[in-house]
């Protein structure tokens, strides 16, 4: 669109203003069929585009609901695992593990994932920048090195238990979280900012009662999507929580956990073991869905309330 | 104390409607002025809603071709609705419009009517300068032609000299046409964006409130390219200052809310004659100040 030479001194007579009118006019009018045209095309690209991008995720969901509805017989859910070929099978004991797992790593995480992102928003400088692009680089870090991370610092000294894997979930998500917060914050407009402080107001202070509470919203969303990946990690937990058959509520102890419980069934031969990963792939699924929409009513909620 | 208040406001409202009208039949000279019979925009029965519920409703006017036509009224009363409705910018924003919609002798919201070819007939000047933050002066100014098929770099050139100079700009930005819009102040912006849509040749100017984010002084400048654009074009002028409206329009349409809290139309004339001697008392306590 640029580099049109621009021929201010030309010798050449401008045109006059009625016949520059009478083609500019023209040519609008005689080019919009092409134009329109053109539009067309880009539309019908662009949905067909977003149809190309829905392909994947809808086989991935209707393959998932296909194979692991079966496996959702009464008792699934809260029956503990039985052997190959005893009927009653079920993924309680993994649904706890996880509930709890992800529990205590959210219990970790979202408090100093707040307190991080506040120092970057709050005391921009040379750390704060350090902190950010760490930030940024963990987020991209594998999980299968977040969980071998976490088995050399906590099961080396400790054993494996579910709080080795709360702390390599945490490990996981606080780069997220960190992130996301930052952006929150930040969309929080400076005469904010500067109608909390020219009230008098200590800059913590302005920050609980008027930044955090105008970023709530994707706080929350933030902070919950974040979950949602968590909850779904297989890799940080295979080093970490190592896996049971029973009920466990206590996370010093080894536990089970939904992704384990689908890793570990899923590279068996038995049918019965692949059926059960399927119907915990299922489960899973169903449950991540249900968060990523608790975020969006959270959010809006909120947004109803603040705004 | 208030009356008193009152009565000078109405005085130099006065004062300033007679100010206008004088300079401007000397600046159009009488051969040029239009007869009042021809319209280059005419409103039958227009009503805006949205998602259901009526913003503006009913609204009968006739735009005077080559004219100051002035939309005043408070807040929320549907002055932009309105004007929004004539270059068709509501199929975006959702809005529903219905009645009937001329430009010369094209049906506006007929079903075989394109927008883009309705919008390049009409610009429009928004609230706030909005050049292409990505674009130079020049890119900026013949970006409408770009966007309606104009390649002819000799066109180009000249269309947006041409344009810079109807928005008197041309002296300020001819050595420096490359440099990035935003480079320019809040006023000059303004202008470019004039430009821009002058520089489509529309036969309709809409103009939103085109001051509200600029200085007097700026202000100024802008009132005074209004006049003069009117010699070439017909100009629909909202505005919440009536001062500006005296100053510089031909025709006045006043826009307030009726019972209902939806807004109507409820005088329209010649600027002396709405300000003057308005027929609508609730006009007459509009523009004394009494309401509003």
């Amino acid at each position: 669109m640029t580099g049109v030479p621009i021929a201010i001194e030309s010798s050449r007579p401008p045109l006059a203003a009625v016949v520059r009118r009478d083609l500019v006019r023209e040519t609008a009018r005689r080019s919009l069929a092409r134009r329109r045209l053109a539009g067309r095309v880009a539309t019908s690209l662009c949905t067909v585009a977003l149809c190309v991008s829905l392909v994947p995720l809808v086989a991935l969901i209707a393959y998932v609901v296909s194979r692991g509805l079966p496996a959702l017989s009464g008792g699934f859910l809260v029956h503990t695992p039985t052997p190959e070929g005893i009927p009653g099978n079920g993924i309680g004991n993994a649904i706890v593990g996880t509930l709890v797992i992800v529990g205590l790593a959210m219990a970790m995480a979202v408090p100093v994932g707040l307190a991080a992102s506040l120092f970057v928003v709050e005391r921009p400088g040379r750390l704060s920048g350090v902190l950010r692009f760490v930030a940024n680089v963990l987020t991209g870090a594998p999980s299968i090195a977040i969980g071998v991370f976490a088995y050399a610092v906590f099961v080396v000294n400790f054993g494996y238990s579910g709080l080795a894997g709360s702390f390599a979930l945490a490990v996981l998500m606080l780069p997220i979280m960190v992130r996301v917060n930052e952006e929150a914050m930040l969309t929080v407009p400076d005469d904010l900012w500067e109608a909390g402080l020219a009230l008098g107001s200590p800059r913590a202070r302005v920050v609980r009662s008027v930044v955090i509470r105008s970023a709530l919203p994707g706080i929350v969303t933030g902070n919950l999507l974040a979950m949602a990946r968590a909850i779904g990690e297989t890799a940080p937990l295979i080093f970490t929580i190592f896996g049971s058959q029973f009920f466990v509520f206590r996370p010093t102890s080894p536990m089970s956990a939904m992704p384990l419980t689908i890793y570990s069934n899923a590279t068996q031969a038995y049918p019965d073991a692949q059926q059960t990963a399927w119907g915990t792939a299922l489960v899973l699924m169903v449950l991540v869905v249900i968060l990523s929409i608790a975020a969006r009513m959270v959010a809006a909620h909120l947004n109803r309330k603040t705004r | 104390m208030k009356a008193d208040m009152t009565a000078t406001l109405a005085a130099s409202l006065a004062d300033e409607i007679h100010h206008g009208h004088a300079a401007e039949a000397q600046s159009r000279g009488s051969s040029t002025a239009p007869s009042p019979s021809s319209s280059a925009v005419t409103l039958d029965d227009v009503s805006v809603s949205f998602g259901g519920k009526v913003a503006v409703r009913n609204a009968t006017l006739d735009l005077a071709t080559k004219r100051v036509t002035a939309l005043v009224g408070p807040s929320g009363c549907g002055k932009t609705s309105i004007l929004r409705a004539i270059n068709r910018l509501h199929d975006h924003t959702g809005g529903t419009v219905t009645g009937t919609i001329r430009l010369g002798d094209l049906d506006v919201y007929a079903s075989d009517t394109q927008p883009e070819l309705v919008r390049s007939r009409v610009g429009m000047v928004f609230q706030r300068p909005n050049p292409f933050p990505t674009m130079s002066i020049f890119d900026n100014v013949v970006s409408g032609l770009r966007f309606n098929g104009v390649r002819s770099k000799s066109l180009l050139a000249d269309a947006g000299e041409a344009a810079l100079r109807q928005a008197a700009l041309w002296d300020i930005v001819k050595d420096r046409l490359r440099d990035p819009a935003i480079k320019l102040s809040g006023g000059q912006q303004q202008r470019l964006c004039i430009a821009r849509a002058l520089a489509v040749e529309p036969e309709v100017l809409l103009m939103d409130e085109p001051c509200s984010a600029l200085d007097p002084i700026a202000t100024a400048k802008i009132e005074a390219l209004i006049t003069e654009l009117s010699a070439h074009v017909t100009v629909v002028l909202v505005t919440h200052n009536m001062f500006q409206a005296a100053r510089v329009s031909d025709e006045t349409a006043v826009f307030l809310l009726g019972e209902d809290r939806v807004g109507e139309l409820v005088e329209v004339g010649p600027t002396t004659e709405v300000f003057g001697s308005p027929t609508d008392e609730r006009t007459q306590a509009y523009v004394t100040g009494h309401i509003g």
